[in-house]
């Protein structure tokens, strides 16, 4: 047996550390190589998404599939922002913007209200309702989607904006109001109390004291409302009948319904309005990380 | 030492000894404004509550027990929806063992995967923030969007995913409208959207809560890799293995975007899940008594597999006693 000793002059205690440090290096490439090839893989869809996006529809049924377009078609883009009267993705843009923006607000203020009443008021039958509120997370929104139908359709609110603005004024959802209780928690209740004294009132102390203090959490909550609000599918396929209103997501199902026929989106169209509408998502997330895992964290699991 | 203990306990929110001053009938004044101002304070949620939840909850019960096509007021039948939907409507048990299948199929990969992906995203690399960007961006994607462009991936003729199958000399089926493969296609893209979202961000805020000095106390005691793994690592994260789990498996009945607006539960219902059909008896056929006759059959069973799980976890959770 010939082996090839790598430093013939070093000791073997040298020779095994040396041997325990490729090791090491050796295990940290392979976590390198593994991270990376799986962010490839999800990260995949994406590129193949945009990719298409960008190629002219002859060049769709190519096969095999070129990688990268031939030449890239930016106009696929502009084409499907201004599609047809009302129908198009600018329409869709400006719905989901609107129903997103409003119902973002009233969630955040009435969360606080919420909030805000559950952290620092002492009265009969908290802790039960604090109960009740948290116990809605796991109803499924089946439940009380037919209900809902039938109120909204007595309200004359179907095919309006208003069923999925309205309700978020109303709380903001057991989540949002779980996170706002939790962060007024940690604030110190002597601030509170020393505005009290000074004659502040407890709508003075929410407005001026807590919520200037409440940065993160706001930040958390708006991230998170909007991701909901924007994705949100099932309830606008069952409020919204009339294609001019469709949000974002109702609209690029609706445009994939209709493919084929004339005058309408091909695939590399509803690719170009599939990466429209993860943008802002994307945009957002990429901004307000942070605050996005921590609001996971501050669910309340304690490792 | 006595004094101490009673002061621990005096701090304590135990209303215990000292505290006795009794708690009258009727309350002080101050008392009673800041109890007015607290109902007042939450009162957005309480109407928002009764108006939204509660109340359609129980409409939707009552409606249950009713024919009711939303333009003539709802006619009482009893238990007819019920015995309808477990006598005689073919579709219903399709549904329902669609949607066992597909609990089977996703939740535990999907689990496995979140904890893998956390355990890989914890360690410390350049560039990490980045990698839990890519791993979480499909979570973010509207499922329309996602529907679409995996429509495109999984295209049989042209798709990249069947070209590439072909390079390695397998002729793959066409994914979607296949009666055997439909079900599964879903399932790799439900893990795709999955695996990296929030339950894997609540393992890593629970990998990040372990103390580092345990494993530092375990590599003294020449604990192997695996050792530590099991004995400190899946321990210690079980409280959030479970809590993924609960929500998993409640999400996992409640499929429903992607495989409309994929499959529309096709092809010959192979993916014609529990959502689909409580869909298309509500708001396709309008038929809302049986729809939430299924709403509520649905919420039974929702309700006794947490109450299961809630039970069972005393096996198998660990929590950290104070301290």
């Amino acid at each position: 047996m010939q082996a090839t000793v790598p430093n013939p002059t070093s000791t073997p205690a040298q020779r095994a550390n040396m041997l325990h440090r490729a090791g090491a290096n050796f295990n940290r490439l392979v976590l390198y190589v593994i991270t990376i090839v799986l962010s490839l893989l999800f990260l995949f869809p994406f590129f193949w998404t945009v990719t298409t996006s960008l190629k002219k529809s002859v060049e769709l049924i190519k096969f095999p599939p070129t990688i990268l377009p031939e030449t890239p078609q930016w106009e696929n883009y502009t084409q499907i922002w201004g599609l047809g009267a009302g129908i198009n993705f600018g329409q869709f843009f400006l719905n989901s913007a609107i129903i997103t923006g409003l119902a973002l607000v009233g969630q955040i203020i009435s969360a606080f209200l919420v909030g805000y009443g559950f952290a620092r008021f002492r009265f009969p039958g908290r802790e039960v309702l604090f109960a009740a509120c948290l116990s809605t997370l796991i109803l499924p929104p089946h439940v009380t989607i037919i209900p809902l139908f039938v109120l909204f359709r007595s309200l004359h609110w179907i095919d309006t904006f208003l069923p999925l603005i309205v309700p978020s004024f109303f709380g903001g959802g057991a989540f949002t109001i779980f996170l706002v209780r939790q962060f007024i928690m940690t604030l110190p209740i002597e601030i509170d109390e020393a505005a009290l004294m000074d004659g502040a009132s407890r709508l003075g102390i929410l407005f001026r004291i807590i919520l200037p203090n409440s940065g993160p959490v706001i930040a958390t909550v708006a991230i998170f409302g909007f991701i909901g609000h924007w994705n949100q599918f099932l309830e606008p396929l069952i409020f919204l009948n009339s294609a001019r209103k469709y949000t974002v997501p109702l609209g690029l199902w609706f445009l994939r319904a209709q493919e084929g026929q004339a005058g309408l989106p091909k695939d590399n169209l509803l690719m170009a309005g599939s990466v429209l509408a993860t943008l802002p998502i994307i945009i957002i997330f990429f901004f307000a990380q942070k605050y996005f895992v921590r609001g996971i964290a501050m669910t309340g699991l304690k490792g | 030492m006595a004094t101490n203990s009673r002061q621990v306990g005096m701090g304590g929110t135990g209303s215990i000894g000292q505290q006795a001053t009794p708690y009258r009938l009727g309350m002080s004044r101050r008392r009673w404004l800041e109890a007015t101002q607290g109902y007042l304070f939450i009162m957005p949620w309480l109407i928002g509550f009764l108006a939204f939840t509660l109340g359609p909850m129980l409409a939707s019960f009552y409606y249950s027990f009713t024919l009711y096509n939303v333009q003539t007021s709802p006619r009482f039948t009893g238990l007819y929806n019920y015995d309808y939907a477990f006598t005689q409507d073919p579709l219903f048990w399709v549904s329902v063992k669609r949607t066992l299948v597909w609990s089977i199929m996703t939740v535990f990969p999907s689990l496995i995967g979140a904890l893998f992906a956390a355990l890989l995203l914890n360690q410390k690399l350049r560039g990490m923030s980045f990698y839990r960007t890519f791993f979480f961006l499909p979570h973010l994607t509207p499922v329309v969007a996602a529907a679409i462009l995996w429509t495109w991936i999984l295209q049989p003729d042209i798709g990249i995913f069947n070209t590439a199958l072909a390079k390695i000399g397998i002729r793959g089926p066409n994914w979607l409208q296949d009666i055997h493969w439909s079900m599964p296609a879903l399932a790799m893209i439900a893990l795709w959207t999955t695996i990296g979202g929030n339950k894997m961000l609540i393992f890593l805020a629970g990998l990040q809560g372990i103390p580092e000095s345990l494993y530092e106390a375990a590599e003294i005691d020449g604990a192997t890799r695996s050792q530590k793994f099991f004995a400190i690592t899946l321990p210690l994260i079980s409280p959030a293995m479970f809590f993924n789990l609960i929500l998993g498996v409640i999400s996992s009945f409640q499929v429903f975007g992607m495989a409309f607006v994929t499959t529309k539960g096709g092809p010959a219902y192979a993916t014609y899940f529990y959502a689909l059909h409580l869909y298309q008896q509500a708001f396709v056929s309008f038929d809302m008594g049986y729809g939430s006759a299924l709403a509520w059959i649905f919420f039974a069973a929702v309700l006794l597999l947490t109450l299961l799980q809630l039970w069972l976890q005393k096996r198998w959770v660990y929590y950290e006693s104070a301290v």
